[in-house]
């Protein structure tokens, strides 16, 4: 069986009837981007390597899994991309606009030649520890997205920070390792398996030597590789992996909120790994429940029809994810919130990048936060 | 340049002794300054260490983070990035460009644990051929220090495939 039949096979592409949903469904195609999920699911069962490669759009797709949750025949459209993007990949084919800055980055990591200066960040009011503790916490690649993309106005760190000051009210000093490296998520989904797996395998014996019992994780996209992607990596029992704000609902009498928070209104951005991919919509909702003063309002596509902003796998950007970037942000607007709440890096970095625009400035600026620095503003 | 220049540059390069260890260094130069500045360097024969290699681009406002990060990923042992002085930029901003992308790159480098003598700013004019020299050899020097760069196929244990 050649390959491409097997990946049809792999991703139920071969079950696809035809209807389109998934087109219909795509952000990409809606900005008006020359790109159709439908299109490649026919090219993989009709055998069409020349196809799949040509027009280009296997890099255009965001791998949001928006057609995935659309589909009738339950064809896994996002795993056929990223299993038709190893197929097809090349190291020196970047789409990325940052002309493979972030992608030697990773790959540099993933060499592990050097040792990292990961650690400047931590301040004085966190408490981590490198020795033994009930929770490793997982800081993803923050300090990195922080120093890259400086000029955006990018914070993403305040989050890292916001989240261990969060496990240390509930009693907790978390390991937090500087041997740590990038979780490899953008390399898988670019096709770079090879370096996925130096990665993966890192990583996973990092967590397991530490022999903590719970990995905390804030990041979506890291918290979709540890859960779905590293598990086939573990040799014993994998510890238990929860995001932030599972892990706060899980022991939320720990925490003491102020009596009477600022009232406002803040509105949530689901991104598309920890929605879609990991179906976790419920818990970051019920976090902001907890929060005194704090009302969420909801965007006009939101929980299981949230639009992705747009840049997930550092494969793309062009006009039509500033379109998708933008419209997004003007929904947020929309909604009459002061704060637009999301729990992936990479949402601040791409909003942010959008919110440039110094013709739209006053149409769609706001705040972003991460989820875990509202909760620590509302601390007692 | 042009290919007989190549050839003859070639020509008159040392044969890389087998034992001793030489760096491998990228320099990045524009169009307009620094790379005018080598040829000046070449011209008026100064005699400078040739373990480089000269990216030209036209304006060192495009050296971007990509450019050093893909280099030191390939095996680079140093990188020099150099372009017009203040004022003199051919493209009036493009080396006040230069600086934030290179201070962008600085900060990434400085995360993944390449030490700071690898990479070096240096603003260098058409004219200023001896100046071209004088870096390139200390440079050259501050890289023979340092060894092979933390990527380099030629480090000691790499696996990177060839010798």
């Amino acid at each position: 069986m050649d390959r491409l039949t097997q990946i049809g096979k792999e991703t139920r592409a071969w079950a696809c009837y035809d209807c389109g949903k998934c087109t219909a469904n795509c952000p990409i195609a809606r900005a008006g981007a020359p790109f159709s999920p439908r299109r490649q699911v026919l090219s993989t069962n009709l055998d069409h390597r020349e196809a799949i490669e040509s027009n280009g759009s296997l890099g255009i797709c965001l791998t949001c899994m928006k057609c995935d949750s659309s589909c009738p025949a339950s064809v896994e459209y996002s795993k056929l991309v990223q299993k038709l993007r190893e197929y097809t990949y090349r190291e020196d084919n970047v789409g990325c606009p940052h002309g493979g800055a972030l992608q030697s980055t990773m790959r540099m990591m993933a060499a592990g030649k050097t040792v990292q200066n990961r650690m400047d960040w931590i301040t004085d009011d966190i408490r981590i520890t490198s020795d033994e503790s009930e929770v490793f916490y997982w800081t993803g690649c923050t300090m990195y997205l922080d120093a890259f993309f400086d000029e955006l106005g990018v914070h993403s760190l305040n989050g890292t920070r916001a989240a261990i000051s969060i496990l240390n009210q509930h009693g907790i000093t978390p390991i937090v390792s500087p041997s740590e490296r990038c979780c490899g998520h953008d390399l898988l989904w670019g096709g770079d398996r090879k370096s996925f797996d130096l990665l993966a395998k890192h990583n996973v014996e990092l967590v397991e030597s530490s022999k903590a019992s719970i990995l905390v994780v804030s990041c979506a996209e890291c918290l979709r590789t540890w859960k779905i992607d590293y598990a086939p990596y573990f040799s014993q029992r994998p510890p238990e992996i929860l995001h932030i704000s599972e892990f706060i609902n899980a022991r939320n009498n720990d925490l003491s909120f102020k009596e009477n928070g600022d009232a406002r209104i803040v509105t949530y951005q689901d991104p598309c790994r920890l929605g879609r991919h990991l179906e976790i919509y419920d818990a970051p909702r019920s976090v902001l429940g907890l929060l005194p003063g704090i009302e969420l309002a909801e965007m006009h596509q939101s929980g299981k029809r949230a639009v992705c902003c747009a840049g997930s796998t550092w494969t793309n950007c062009d006009r039509y994810s500033k379109a998708i970037q933008v419209g997004r942000l003007k929904e947020a607007k929309a909604t009459g919130a002061s704060t637009l709440v999301t729990c992936c890096p990479k949402c601040q970095v791409h909003l942010k990048c959008a919110m440039n625009d110094p013709n739209l400035k006053e149409d769609i600026e706001i705040e972003i936060k991460d989820l875990a620095e509202l909760v620590v503003e509302a601390l007692d | 340049m042009t290919s007989e220049q190549v050839k003859t540059k070639d020509a008159v390069t040392p044969r890389k002794s087998k034992r001793r260890w030489t760096p491998n260094i990228i320099v990045f130069a524009c169009n307009w300054c620094s790379y005018a500045g080598a040829d000046t360097a070449g011209v008026t024969r100064i005699e400078h260490q040739p373990h480089f290699r000269i990216i030209r681009v036209m304006c060192s406002g495009r050296i971007q983070p990509a450019f050093v990060l893909k280099a030191f990923e390939r095996g680079a042992d140093g990188v020099l990035v150099s372009g017009c002085h203040f004022g003199d930029c051919h493209y009036i901003f493009g080396n006040e460009r230069a600086v934030e992308q290179f201070e962008r790159t600085q900060r990434m480098v400085k995360l993944l644990g390449i030490e700071d003598g690898r990479l070096r700013l240096e603003w260098i004019s058409a004219a200023e051929g001896a100046r071209f020299a004088e870096v390139i050899n200390e440079f050259t020097d501050q890289i023979r220090d340092l060894g092979p760069g933390p990527f380099s196929s030629r480090r000691a244990g790499s696996n990177n495939g060839k010798p």
